[in-house]
């Protein structure tokens, strides 16, 4: 059964498109991410235009966001007030963006950036993700604790001025390397169609040293708001969300999430880290792959509709 | 010697005439009997969500033939669907450090979107090549203007092939010869396949009739191609509303996100 996508302008069959939502759905759910990083790159190998993979991918997001978000917000695991400071830099990467967006889109680079901005993400997050879950899975066998935040130890990131206390995550920090991370965030999310979790969670547990308890609720609570902003904005500016496309996901995902809870509940978190970071260098390295070897065609059209 | 050198004065005399010839035919254009008519069983395809491509029939009708030449064969038609126009970009990728990166570009000027050709026979056979290509008929005789700035021009040729080679490819440029048939002594039947990705806007039928390879008459009859229901809904929203028909996505997302949690958490 075939569905005519009105925005990507052109006929897809719907049990892939759902086939793809729910196994990114399931794959979400077990490892407890947005799955945009997924979702963006599946669509464009399934020729779904970059530009309509990209911002439907954020609206994607959002959906598989906003119910972790509401949980983590009942439970009080969300820093209110440093989530807003990640957001006030996210809204502003987002907007920028957003513009970059359209002038790569203009120039006919923006596929080339899409691609290489993946690889180079999922290649060192992967990568350093399956090192650390290594390491834990070592220390585990050998039955030693395992840390992931060590509270004494100070970075540079710990002198900058600006500094604000944070009383929900009990710590007092400089409001510069949080509304940075923020605005780079916010720039993957409109560029790459992602949330930006499997990168923000991380910088933020080593980097930023904010506890753990609140780092995943906080980092849903930014994601939410950028990817809502970046496919109002994307609408309005490139007019590249795919409505019917983003629903047939969503749909798929939400359901497909729902049962990859429950698989992920019955794994330990530093099996569950190495999968993901298998998963995310897999993704990595099919996307390099195609970088990589000679295109079928060395040529490429595309009318002023797409390629503008 | 004499001989030969009358015979090549008489080889040049005739090659000048040609071009005078040539003109004279292209006056005459409005001199020959023969009309032709054309019509069409619809003037709008809507393209719904389980669109997959149509074909599209075209009757035709000469007027005042002359019933030998018909009887002959030496009635001649071509009909052409094309769509509507708009800029295109052909970009060629180089690699560069060992990955592929689109290095050169060429924008042709106010290109179809589509061009579906039907006709009797091979358009190459039908009238000479010159004659054919200064009408503009066929993919391979398309106009394409580069737009700007191309240097030396001589990328042009493998640009100008390349836009060609993967619009036939990909289905949107496509031609039949056979597709147009005589169903009775001058009445004519033409089929040409719209495909699965044909651009939405005014496409234009046109038919050219040739007689014993000389260009007759034509006719051209406009053909809208539109979305429909829910499809047209939603691109007319997402590009008049845009900021409404994002909200409205990103509430869409809210709904589902939200529902299905709720949903799930009762069993």
């Amino acid at each position: 059964m075939t569905v005519y996508l009105p925005i990507a302008e052109l006929s897809v069959n719907i049990f892939i498109i759902l086939g793809m939502g729910a196994a990114v759905g399931f794959l979400s759910g077990m490892f407890g991410v947005g799955g945009g990083f997924l979702i963006t790159p599946l669509l464009i190998f399934y020729n779904i235009p970059p530009v309509v993979a990209v911002a439907t991918g954020a609206n994607q997001v959002v959906a598989s966001s906003i119910s972790g978000a509401i949980t983590h917000f009942r439970r009080g695991t969300i820093d209110i007030k440093l989530g807003t400071v990640l957001l006030c830099g996210g809204l502003v990467g987002a907007t920028v963006g957003v513009w970059l967006f359209s002038v790569l889109r203009r120039i006919g680079q923006l596929d080339l950036v899409i691609s290489l901005l993946y690889v180079v993400l999922l290649g060192s997050v992967g990568g350093l993700m399956l090192w650390e879950s290594i390491i834990a899975m070592r220390k585990a066998a050998k039955n030693q604790p395992t840390q992931l935040r060590r509270p004494g130890q100070h970075n540079w990131i710990h002198g900058l001025p600006l500094k604000m206390r944070f009383k929900k995550s009990k710590i007092y920090l400089s409001v510069i390397p949080v509304a940075t991370l923020g605005f780079c965030i916010g720039i993957l999310t409109s560029v790459m169609g992602v949330g930006g979790g499997f990168i923000m969670v991380p910088a933020m547990i080593y980097l930023l040293r904010i506890p753990t308890s609140v780092v995943v609720g906080t980092s849903l609570f930014q994601i939410v708001f950028v990817s809502a902003y970046t496919v109002i904005v994307q609408a309005s500016t490139n007019y590249t969300v795919d409505i019917v496309l983003a629903f047939v996901l969503m749909i798929a995902g939400v359901i497909g999430a729902q049962y990859g809870v429950r698989v992920g509940q019955r794994l330990r978190g530093e099996q569950l880290r190495a999968l993901l970071a298998l998963l995310v260098l897999a993704v990595g390295v099919r996307l390099s792959i195609e970088l990589i070897i000679p295109p079928k065609d060395i040529y490429s059209v595309v009318s002023a509709g797409f390629g503008f | 010697m004499r001989a030969l050198a009358r015979l090549v004065l008489l080889a040049l005399a005739l090659s000048a005439a040609a071009p005078a010839s040539a003109q004279s035919l292209e006056r005459e254009v409005g001199n020959f009997p023969e009309k032709l008519e054309i019509g069409i069983s619809t003037d709008e395809i809507s393209i719904t969500s389980d669109f997959r491509g149509a074909d599209l029939t075209i009757f035709g009708a000469i007027d005042g033939f002359d019933a030998n030449l018909l009887a002959q064969g030496k009635y001649n038609i071509i009909v052409v669907l094309e769509g509507p126009k708009d800029n295109a970009t052909v970009r060629k990728k180089e690699r560069v450090f060992g990955i592929w990166v689109n290095t050169h570009s060429m924008t042709f000027e106010l290109v179809p979107e589509a061009y579906s050709l039907s006709s009797t026979r091979d358009i190459a056979t039908i009238a000479p090549p010159r004659d054919i290509a200064n009408m503009g008929i066929g993919v391979d005789h398309m106009r394409l203007v580069p737009l700007g700035f191309i240097g030396d021009g001589s990328s042009l040729g493998e640009f100008r092939n390349a836009f060609r080679r993967i619009r036939e490819e990909s289905g949107v440029y496509q031609r039949d010869p056979g597709g147009v048939q005589f169903i009775s002594s001058s009445l004519f039947k033409a089929s040409v396949r719209l495909p699965a990705n044909v651009p939405n806007g005014v496409h234009v039928v046109r038919a050219y009739l040739f007689r014993e390879g000389l260009f007759v008459a034509a006719k051209a009859l406009p053909l809208r191609v539109v979305k429909t229901g829910l499809e047209q809904a939603i691109t007319r929203a997402a590009h008049e509303q845009p900021v409404i028909y994002g909200l409205f996505a990103v509430t869409l997302a809210v709904i589902t996100g939200w529902g299905a949690s709720l949903l799930f958490r009762k069993d």
